[in-house]
């Protein structure tokens, strides 16, 4: 029974495309920035042509994951908004990691772990904006006095490594929850998979509420 | 500068040791404030030695010319007309530039390797081929002293002559200095020397006298001697308790290490959550079922 109506379209292309634009530039943000955070890691810099390339690069990079992430903002914040099934699904997370999906509230078309990633990547990169901004040399750095720009390289850096300890988290989640990936490579994701891990979303899509 | 790499003791992100073979007498500046005349006779031996030549501005009504630090002036003259008591005016002339701290702030801040090293002889010295022009330098600096440079984007500062020092010279704004206001040599020697003056200016009514080598940063090894040691601020914002501020710490100290460890306790969870519990997987048959159904 695999033919072509099993599966369905969980992410348009225009979706897709908008999606690894802004992996592949906040990766390779992060990447410049944690050369310039930690000496463990300036050997990265040369992944962006050295130091001073990564010093130049990082910050427009930066604009650009932001400019890219509102884009999926526009796209999906309706989708991401979180509901009390939502709250009740937070509140049951060992079940959410044991895979025993069947005993939490169903989900939409983004569950609450989702939903929550998604919110804290919009606070943590306008966080990181306005704090890249204020480090930002020579450009606009000089606009700002040494004491505030003490505090925005702490800003930037804390929100950092939480933004990569949660995109981590993400990719490990596409890793484990198997036929994600491919819903936001090829789009499709199977009847099963959808009814399995977003059965809101599902009901929602094929009609109506019968199952 | 290969005989000079010996004597570096401290490099900008860098983790392990640095080359420390030979030891070296820690030498010091002492600027005589009570001596000086303002004659800037040490901005220009600054800029003939280290070939700079500053853009020319334009006068801002007070003597301070340039008006401030840049990528091609490393020492200004300050000018302040103070009142310490209420009718004594006072014109305090205060040589800025790097103080050359034990502990500096600028190379904690640094994230290139090797583009700030402290010699053992205490001076702290930019080597601005390895400099990426992040300016954290200037963050990091608790005396406001690093500059950028608008030609090549590398900051600057004074070295201290440290070509000259190494080969036994004093450093060009002391080698000029018409009034012995600048002085040089050992650490040791300059603060005996400073206590001489401090002694003499105590007679002569500055009770407060005193040698500016602050502690917060671990002493420095540009040192003051201050008619007025108890309010350092009278001199164009000399910082009373300078030292490495405590988000700078924070960002260069415990951040690195904890945020490292979070991304490395992050990805190490996913993997032993994947050998633990294993992946979750919608079944095929279920598939079947739910793909009769429509």
């Amino acid at each position: 029974m695999s033919n072509q109506t099993d599966r369905i379209e969980r992410h348009s292309a225009p979706e897709r495309v908008n999606h690894w634009l802004v992996a592949i530039l906040f990766i390779t943000t992060a990447l410049g920035g944690l050369a310039l955070f930690h000496p463990y890691f300036f050997w990265i810099s040369n992944l962006l042509g050295g130091g001073t390339m990564t010093r130049i690069l990082h910050p427009f990079l930066g604009v650009l994951v932001f400019l890219a992430f509102s884009g999926l903002v526009t796209r999906w914040a309706t989708d991401n908004r979180l509901t009390d099934a939502d709250r009740q699904w937070l509140r049951q997370i060992r079940d959410v990691i044991s895979n025993q999906e069947g005993n939490l509230p169903e989900a939409g078309r983004f569950n609450a772990g989702q939903k929550c990633l998604f919110w804290f990547q919009l606070t943590a990169l306008c966080l990181l904006l306005l704090s890249g901004v204020v480090i930002w040399r020579p450009w606009f750095a000089p606009y700002f006095s040494i004491s505030l720009i003490r505090v925005a390289v702490v800003v930037h850096g804390v929100m950092a490594f939480l933004l990569i300890a949660g995109i981590i988290t993400h990719i490990y989640a596409a890793f484990w929850v198997k036929g994600s990936l491919k819903g936001m490579t090829t789009g499709l994701v199977s009847r099963a998979w959808a009814k399995k891990f977003h059965p809101a979303w599902y009901r929602q899509i094929s009609g109506g509420g019968k199952q | 500068m290969a005989l000079q790499s010996l004597d570096i003791v401290g490099r900008s992100a860098s983790t392990t040791a640095s080359p420390q073979q030979r030891r070296t007498a820690e030498i010091a500046k002492l600027i005589d404030i009570s001596k000086c005349i303002g004659c800037k006779a040490c901005q220009v031996a600054c800029m003939e030695w280290n070939d700079l030549r500053d853009e020319v501005g334009t006068c801002s009504g007070v003597y301070d010319n340039p008006p401030d630090l840049s990528g091609a002036s490393w020492t200004v003259m300050r000018y302040a007309e103070v009142e310490p008591e209420p009718g004594k005016l006072e014109w305090l002339i205060r040589k800025d530039g790097c103080m050359h701290c034990s502990e500096p702030g600028c190379l904690l801040a640094c994230p290139a390797p090797g583009a700030i090293v402290r010699y053992s002889n205490g001076i702290v010295d930019f080597h601005e081929e390895n400099c990426i022009g992040c300016g954290y330098c200037i963050a990091g600096c608790p005396f406001n002293i690093p500059r950028l440079s608008k030609k090549d984007g590398k900051a600057y500062k004074c070295t201290l002559c440290s070509d000259r020092v190494a080969v036994g010279l004093e450093p060009a704004c002391i080698k000029t200095c018409p009034t012995g206001a600048l002085m040089f040599g050992t650490k040791e020697e300059m603060k005996e020397q400073a206590a001489h003056r401090i002694a003499d200016l105590k007679r002569r009514g500055f009770k407060n006298a005193g040698l500016y080598d602050p502690k917060g940063v671990n002493g420095t090894h540009v040192m003051y001697v201050l008619q007025h040691a108890d309010r350092p601020g009278l001199y164009n914002g000399l910082p009373d308790a300078p030292k490495i501020d405590a988000f700078v710490a924070f960002w260069k100290g415990a951040a690195k290490p904890i945020g490292s460890w979070i991304l490395g306790i992050t990805a190490l969870t996913g993997f032993l959550h994947y050998l633990t519990v294993g992946p979750n997987e919608a079944k095929e048959e279920e598939n079947e079922q739910t793909g009769d159904r429509p």
